[in-house]
């Protein structure tokens, strides 16, 4: 084709890949129930905590990993993984200046400052590096509403009560195997909690970064809104480039009391490994929110374009009577990357409604495959689901599919699904460049065409960066 | 209009080119001059559509001889962005749909892009909106279509008035308009026609691609070539397509085959 659009641009270096050098305080490879004690002592938990991993620990054990996914990987071995890395640093931080100026520095070269002069305006950001919390900005000002925005260890000082009546209501313990295992070993993460009647006054996020080539990751996010309460959460990750895969099984929990209202979206970025496969973060990850109360809605965004494999189901437990789940997803897999990604909608209550929007981006050998469950359980009359799943291919050696399952036990419940495949043609870019648009940028119009439905529904300032990181993770992938 | 002093814009010397290995055209010559309205005709088959797409650069076809220069340079070094930067235009006989991408932003990036070469200034959203509006007037378009996904849904005859719209907004130096007639009902043909005289100049060429003298009765050529096997086999004034129109091609077989060719 064109001699602009191959190779040359396949090679298109991910700019996050750097390593901090920095001193971590690591414990020795391998997992036993004394590990797990370790971590809990050195976060010097409250009981309740260290029985809640324990008893994790002690069911995962028993469980065998999951093999029902399209996914191929080597074995992992869970005896080779660092369980516990922090880096180094003064206990309590009072303010940003006794943070290492090299974390601060990290954060500053991913775009994410967190120095009080640079702050982006309007959304309070915690900053979390090998899993473990090191800065959260805003704090006060999100105080002043009633506002919880911390690290999940800040949290379990401070708020021990809230940890306890939340933690595993949604994800329990026994959920799965990640979950299981996560639940056991979890370090850090981020805690928001909404009080009756708040809306949040700013966009809350958290940045994950993988530091560490040999240290396994697993974060717990726990958000909870109150009665009427309604907040906008959004997660963001990047990871160095290292020739090993590395493990990150985080859990995210979600809750939502009548009338409340969260939504939570996703940029995820971490290392895709490289065009050969060798490389790249496993990311198995349970995230599930229940909409509590009635009325109550929550909104999965999410915007997956890295990681070597990619085991994700964003799900909604819709409980309360006309509660609503959502869930917006573009997943974009290039090389030798592998998704299997999708949503459950559990439809409990009475007039229950899901909305499911997929788009799958398949280029160069990858394998991308939606997986979604929807369920109307006995009492979910007049319940309605509306699931809509399209995938684009780009080239020849790509391949995408559509997974869905239906369960309903209401006969006055409405599910709809529709799903459709396409393929970039020759003639639609020569349709584009014959109008002086350039083969990348052609390529690039219609993949942010194929995903607007969902780019819409992210926060603004987040929905031009994730059409540029599309464009960017395909430059080259046409031709 | 003929000037015999007028610029050479485009200048097509013993062009071959194959498509699948398979070739079609068999050294075709043509010189289009500033202000001069080209009609090639011919049948299915003849090639006539292959030196549209030649000409545009689509990557299916490969150029295996000859040279076409455009306004003195080698057409065939410009990737098909960059011809369409510099003033070629193709409008398709087929417009393809492009879901999702909207033609408003379309219309704007391309337009922007062929600003920026000619040295203009880029034209921002709003800019833009109103300098759409006055083209719109030039095909007698609905302003709804902007809102809508390129071609997406569109009927024959709007996909053919947005193909004029981009012309109208490119203001190409050649144009080239490939069986722009085909699945018109007279009311879109005199639209889009007129379109097309609206936008001749002194200094821009238009090339007419057609089947039909029906075209040819709203917008009047200077010159008519006969295609046919891949070659200009007769060139005449707007008379010869009146010719053809009572006397049909069979005289084309005829000279083909006093030729040895078909």
């Amino acid at each position: 084709m064109t001699s602009t659009s191959t190779r040359d641009l396949v090679s298109q270096p991910y700019k996050y890949g750097f390593v901090t050098e920095i001193e971590t305080d690591k414990i020795a490879k391998g997992l036993s129930e004394e590990v797990v004690r370790l971590i809990s002592a050195k976060k010097e938990e409250p009981d309740f905590l260290l029985q809640f991993r324990l008893k994790a620990f002690r069911h995962w054990l028993t469980l065998e990993e999951p093999d029902w996914a399209a996914l191929g990987y080597p074995e992992i071995d869970y005896q080779d993984i660092v369980y516990y890395a922090a880096p180094k640093q003064k206990e309590k931080k009072a303010s940003l200046d006794e943070v290492d100026p090299k974390l601060l520095e990290t954060f500053d070269k991913l775009g994410i400052p967190l120095s009080e002069q640079k702050r982006l305006s309007n959304v309070a950001v915690d900053a979390v590096f090998d899993s473990v919390s090191i800065a959260t900005t805003y704090k006060e000002k999100l105080a002043e509403h009633g506002v919880v925005f911390c690290s999940f260890s800040e949290a379990v000082k401070e708020h021990p009560e809230l940890i306890e009546r939340y933690l595993g209501t949604v994800v329990s313990s026994n959920d799965n195997y990640f979950a299981a295992l996560n639940s056991a070993v979890f370090s850090d993460g981020s805690f928001v909690f909404i009080p009756k009647g708040v809306e949040c006054p700013m966009e809350l996020s958290t940045y994950f970064r993988i530091n560490s080539g040999d240290t396994g990751q697993f974060e717990r996010t726990l958000i909870v809104a109150e009665e009427g309460a309604s907040v906008s959460y959004l997660e963001g990750c990047t990871a160095p480039m290292f020739d090993t895969n590395q493990l990150h099984a985080a859990v995210v929990e979600l809750v939502a009391l009548d009338d409340a209202s969260i939504k939570y979206s996703t940029v995820q970025n971490w290392y895709a490994g490289d065009e050969n496969g060798v490389g790249g973060i496993y990311n198995f990850v349970t995230k599930r929110g229940q909409c509590r109360g009635d009325r109550s809605r929550i909104s999965w965004t999410q915007v997956e374009t890295g990681s070597a494999i990619t085991w994700k189901y964003p799900s909604c437990v819709l409980q309360g009577a006309d509660s609503v789940g959502e869930f917006y997803s573009v997943a974009l897999t290039n090389n030798c990357q592998q998704a299997d990604t999708g949503t459950k909608m559990v439809h409990v209550g009475p007039r229950t409604r899901s909305t499911i929007v997929s788009k799958g981006i398949s280029a160069g050998r990858s394998s991308n495959s939606y997986r979604g469950l929807v369920q109307m359980g006995p009492n979910a009359k007049g319940a309605r689901n509306y699931s809509q799943c399209d995938s684009m291919l780009i080239g020849d050696q790509a391949a995408a599919n559509t997974y869905p399952y239906i369960r309903s036990q209401q006969p006055q419940a409405a599910i709809e699904h529709e799903a459709s495949t396409c393929r970039i043609s020759e003639d639609q870019l020569f349709y584009l460049q014959s109008r002086g648009i350039g083969f990348e940028e052609a390529v690039s119009m219609m993949v942010s065409g194929f995903c607007r439905d969902v780019f819409n529904q992210l926060p603004m300032e987040f929905a031009a960066e994730a059409d540029k990181l599309l464009a960017l993770k395909l430059e080259g992938s046409v031709g | 209009m003929i000037r015999p002093d007028a610029q050479l814009l485009l200048d097509i010397q013993d062009l071959h080119a194959s498509v699948e290995d398979k070739p079609i055209l068999k050294g075709v010559n043509l010189q289009v001059r500033a202000g001069e309205v080209h009609a090639v005709m011919g049948r299915n088959g003849s090639g006539k559509s292959t030196l549209s797409k030649v000409l545009a650069g689509h990557p299916a076809y490969r150029v295996t001889g000859g040279t076409v220069r455009y306004r003195g340079q080698d057409l065939f070094e410009l990737e098909p962005e960059e011809r369409a930067r510099l003033g070629v235009f193709l409008g398709f006989q087929y417009p393809v749909e492009i879901p999702g991408v909207s033609n408003l932003e379309f219309l704007r990036v391309s337009t922007n892009a062929r600003r920026e070469k000619q040295g203009e200034e880029e034209l921002d959203t709003f800019a833009f909106e109103d300098h759409v509006h006055d083209k719109l007037k030039v095909v007698q378009m609905d302003p709804a279509f902007l809102e809508r996904s390129v071609n997406e849904g569109f009927s024959g005859g709007e996909k053919k008035r947005n193909e004029i719209l981009q012309m109208a907004l490119l203001e190409p130096v050649v144009a080239i308009l490939d069986e722009t007639d085909s699945g018109l009902d007279i009311d879109a043909l005199r639209i889009v026609a007129g379109g097309v005289n609206q936008l001749a100049t002194e200094d821009n060429a238009t090339l007419l691609i057609t089947h039909y003298q029906r075209l040819l009765d709203e917008i009047t050529p200077d010159y008519v070539h006969v295609m046919a096997a891949g070659r200009i086999l007769r060139t005449g004034g707007r008379e010869l397509a009146l010719e053809l129109e009572q006397t049909g091609y069979d005289w084309v077989d005829q000279e083909l085959a006093a030729q040895g060719v078909a």
